[in-house]
C-alpha cells in the first residue's frame, strides 16, 4: 500500500470540469480520477478512458445462461428421468423457452453485477480515500497524481485559474483497503499538507 | 447539453424551485436524518398491526392445513391466488418505470423510479407467498427446485407453466433487486458521507460498498443500468406472460385464452401504476418532496393508466366477442352465464372489475381531473380494486363451474384466515415500505441531480429568456 502525492482541483460547476481536464491532459498531467456526485456525460471520454467491456461480459454470461438452461432440461427430460408429460416429446423445445429465457437473463444480470462491483472494487466493507468530502453531495473533484518531476506549485497555480473553487494537495492511499467507514482512515495519512 | 435534445421548453420543469445540487441532497436526505413526523409513525403502526394478524393467519393455514381456507374441490384456487397474481401485477410498475422509460430516455422517471422498485420488491415478496403457502405442506416447498436430490431421479416438470412461474418470479425478484441496489450504491454513499453519527456512518458505509464517485465507476455503472434496463424490459412481459400460462395453457372454459398474456401485462401496467400513484402522493406529502414529485409526474402516470385501462378494455370485450364468435358452448356459458351476468353468484365481480378497471379511468381524459391529487389517490384505489375483481373474475368464476355440473360448488367465500393473509401482506408490502422510506433516499439523487439544470425551474426560466430576446441564438444553442 504505497501513498501518494495528488493535486485535488474542486469544482462546483461541471460547465468548469470539462475544458480543466482537458488543459490538465494536453499539459501532459497523469489525471487519477475525476470524482462526481453523478454520472457527467461525456467526462469519460474528455479523460480519455476507453469504453467499458461489461456488455461483452453480459452477452457471455447470458450465452452461459441459456446453454445452462437448455442443457440441463434437456439432459433431466431425455436422458436422466424421461417421462412424458401433456404428450409432448421429451426434447419439448417450445415448453423450454420460458426456463432458457429466465435464467439467460438471470446469468446475464447476476454475472455483469459481480463483475461491475469487482471492476470497481465495490463491496461491504471496502473503503477509500475520499478526496473531498462533497465529492458525492455537490463537488467534482479531479485528482492529479504527482510524479517526482510535476512542478507541483505550477500545476497548483494553473488550476487556480480554471474556475476552481479550491486546490489543495494531498497524501493519501490511492487504492481500496478493507475497513469501516467509522473508523479513521488508519492507513492514510490524511493531513493536508497544503491548502491554497 | 445532451439532454437538451430531449427537452421541450414547453413541458413543465421536473425539478421545481432552482435548486442547486446541495439543496437537492439536503432536500431528498433530510427525512433520513430526521425523526419521522406523526404521519410516518401512524402508518407505521397500522402496518404492522396488518402485517401481525397476516403472520397469525399463516399460522393457522400451516398449523392445521389448507382446510382453513375456503377451498374446496371445485374452487381449488380462490382468494390466494387471486392476490398472487394481483401482487405479481402491482410488482410490474417498477421495473416498468425504471427499466423501459429508462430505454425510452424519459427525463420524469427520475423522480418516482426508486420508490417505484422498491415497490416492485415489496409487492413480489408479498407474491411469492401465496403459491407457497398453497401448497399446503410449506416445509417441502424447496421440491419445486430442480436440484441433484436424494430420492432418486425425481425432477419438477419443466414443461409446466407452473414451475416456469418459479423460475420467473425468482428471477425477476433478483433483477428487480440487483437494478434497485445498483442505482441506490451513490445515494447510500451520499447518506454515509454526511452521516454524524458513529453507527449511521458504520451502517451506510457497509451499505455503500465504497462507493466514491469515480468516472469509471459512473462509466460502468451507466452501462450496467443500461443493459439491466434492456434485460429486465422484456424480463417484465416475459413474467406476466407466464404467469397468464398458468390460466392460457390450461383447458378451462374462460382461460384457455390466446389474448392472456398481453392482457396480463397491460393489467400489471395499469394496476401497478395505480398502486405508484398511491404511494407517491403519500410520500410526497410525508416527506416534503413536492418539488421532485410535481402535478406533472402524477398527471404522467395518470396518462399511463388511461392507456393501459383502455387496453383492458379492449381485452375484456374481445374475450365477450370470441365467446361468441368460436361458438364453444363451454366458452359462451362461462362468459355470458357465470361472468357478464349480474344475477350469477359471483356477477357482482365482473361488474366491479368493468366499472372499476375500464369505466371510472376514463375520467383521465380531462386533464383537470388528471393533475387532481384527491382524484387521483381515490382513482388508484379504485384501479387496485378493480384489479383485484378481474384477477377474481378469471379465478373464481371460471373454476366454480366447470364441465361437469356434478362438480359444481355453490358458493365460496373467503375465511377469516385467507382474508387475514392478505391484509398480512398489505401489512408486509407497507411496513417494509414504511422502513425504506425512512432509512434509504426514495428519490435518486444522483439521477435527479443529472437532470436538475436541463429540466429544472432555471433552465425553463433561461431557456425562455433567451428565446425571447436572441431568438437566433436559442436556434443555435437549444433547437439542435
Amino acid at each position: 500500500m504505497a501513498k501518494k502525492k495528488f493535486v485535488v482541483a474542486s469544482f462546483d460547476e461541471e460547465a468548469n470540469l470539462f475544458p480543466a481536464v482537458k488543459d490538465v491532459r494536453t499539459a501532459g498531467y497523469k489525471i487519477h480520477d475525476v470524482y462526481t456526485p453523478f454520472p457527467v456525460h461525456g467526462l469519460d471520454k474528455a479523460m480519455g478512458l476507453r469504453e467499458t467491456s461489461l456488455h461483452t461480459a453480459g452477452f457471455i454470461y447470458g450465452i452461459i445462461g441459456t446453454a445452462t438452461a437448455l442443457g440441463g432440461m434437456s439432459w433431466v427430460f431425455v436422458s436422466d428421468w424421461p417421462q412424458i408429460y401433456d404428450g409432448k416429446p421429451h426434447f419439448a423445445l417450445p415448453a423450454f423457452i420460458p426456463i432458457t429465457f429466465e435464467l439467460t437473463v438471470l446469468f446475464a444480470s447476476v454475472g455483469m453485477v459481480y463483475t461491475f462491483c469487482w471492476l470497481c472494487q465495490l463491496a461491504p466493507f471496502v473503503k477509500k480515500h475520499l478526496f473531498h468530502p462533497r465529492q458525492t453531495d455537490d463537488i467534482f473533484a479531479m485528482v492529479i497524481e504527482c510524479t517526482p518531476t510535476t512542478n507541483v506549485e505550477e500545476l497548483v497555480d494553473s488550476l487556480k485559474s480554471k474556475g476552481t473553487v479550491g486546490v489543495e494537495v494531498q497524501e493519501a492511499e490511492a487504492d481500496w483497503w478493507w475497513g469501516r467507514w467509522d473508523k479513521s482512515q488508519q492507513i492514510i495519512n490524511d493531513n493536508v499538507i497544503e491548502v491554497l | 447539453m445532451s439532454l437538451f435534445k430531449y427537452e421541450s421548453e414547453l413541458r413543465e420543469p421536473l425539478v421545481k424551485g432552482s435548486k442547486t445540487y446541495h439543496q437537492i441532497t439536503e432536500d431528498i436526505v433530510a427525512p433520513i436524518e430526521v425523526k419521522p413526523g406523526k404521519l410516518w409513525y401512524i402508518g407505521f403502526y397500522i402496518a404492522v398491526c396488518m402485517l401481525l394478524f397476516g403472520v397469525f393467519s399463516v399460522y393457522e393455514e400451516v398449523v392445521y392445513g389448507i382446510g382453513q381456507w375456503n377451498l374446496n374441490k371445485t374452487q381449488g384456487w380462490g382468494w390466494d391466488i387471486t392476490n398472487f397474481v394481483w401482487w405479481v401485477g402491482i410488482g410490474h410498475a417498477g421495473t416498468l418505470i425504471s427499466a423501459i422509460l429508462l430505454l425510452f430516455r424519459q427525463g420524469w422517471r427520475t423522480g418516482v423510479n426508486r420508490a417505484a422498485e422498491a415497490m416492485t420488491i415489496f409487492a413480489v415478496m408479498c407474491a411469492g407467498q401465496f403459491p407457497v403457502f398453497h401448497m399446503g405442506r410449506v416445509w417441502d416447498a424447496f421440491f419445486i427446485f430442480p436440484y441433484p436430490n436424494s430420492r432418486g431421479s425425481l425432477w419438477p416438470n419443466f414443461d409446466s407453466p407452473l414451475l416456469w412461474d418459479v423460475f420467473a418470479i425468482s428471477t425477476y425478484f433478483t433483477v428487480s433487486v440487483l437494478f434497485w441496489y445498483t442505482g441506490l450504491l451513490p445515494d447510500l454513499a451520499t447518506v454515509r458521507d454526511r452521516a454524524k453519527t458513529k453507527l449511521r456512518k458504520l451502517l451506510y458505509g457497509i451499505a455503500s460498498f465504497g462507493w466514491t464517485g469515480s468516472t469509471k465507476h459512473w462509466q460502468r455503472h451507466e452501462a450496467l443500468s443500461l443493459v439491466l434496463a434492456g434485460l429486465a424490459t422484456p424480463l417484465v412481459l416475459s413474467v406476466h406472460t407466464i404467469v397468464s400460462f398458468d390460466f392460457a395453457t390450461s383447458v378451462i372454459p374462460g382461460w384457455h385464452t390466446t389474448i392472456f398474456p398481453p392482457y396480463f401485462v397491460a393489467g400489471a401496467v395499469f394496476s401497478g401504476f395505480a398502486m405508484v400513484n398511491s404511494l407517491l402522493l403519500v410520500v410526497r406529502k410525508m416527506m416534503n418532496l413536492q418539488d421532485y414529485i410535481t402535478i406533472g409526474h402524477i398527471e404522467a402516470m395518470n396518462k399511463v393508466i388511461v392507456l393501459t385501462g383502455s387496453i383492458v378494455g379492449v381485452a375484456y370485450l374481445s374475450e365477450l366477442f370470441v365467446a361468441w364468435y368460436s361458438g364453444n358452448k363451454y366458452e359462451a356459458y362461462a362468459f355470458f352465464y357465470t361472468r357478464a351476468n349480474i344475477y350469477s353468484t359471483l356477477g357482482w365481480s365482473y361488474v366491479g372489475m368493468i366499472g372499476c378497471n375500464v369505466l371510472s379511468p376514463q375520467i383521465f381524459w380531462f386533464r383537470k381531473m388528471r393533475r387532481n391529487l384527491a382524484v387521483t389517490f381515490f382513482m388508484s384505489v379504485v384501479v387496485n380494486i378493480g384489479m383485484w375483481f378481474e384477477r377474481f373474475v378469471i379465478i373464481a368464476t371460471s373454476i366454480y363451474r366447470d364441465y361437469l355440473p356434478s362438480a359444481w360448488s355453490v358458493y365460496y367465500s373467503p375465511s377469516i384466515w385467507e382474508l387475514g393473509f392478505y391484509i398480512g401482506t398489505f401489512g408486509l408490502f407497507f411496513t417494509c415500505f414504511f422502513l425504506f422510506s425512512k432509512y434509504f433516499p426514495v428519490i435518486a439523487i444522483a439521477e435527479i441531480k443529472s437532470i436538475a439544470k436541463t429540466s429544472g425551474d432555471n433552465h425553463k426560466l433561461n431557456v425562455a429568456h433567451v428565446e425571447a430576446e436572441e431568438p437566433e441564438a436559442f436556434a443555435h444553442e437549444y433547437a439542435h
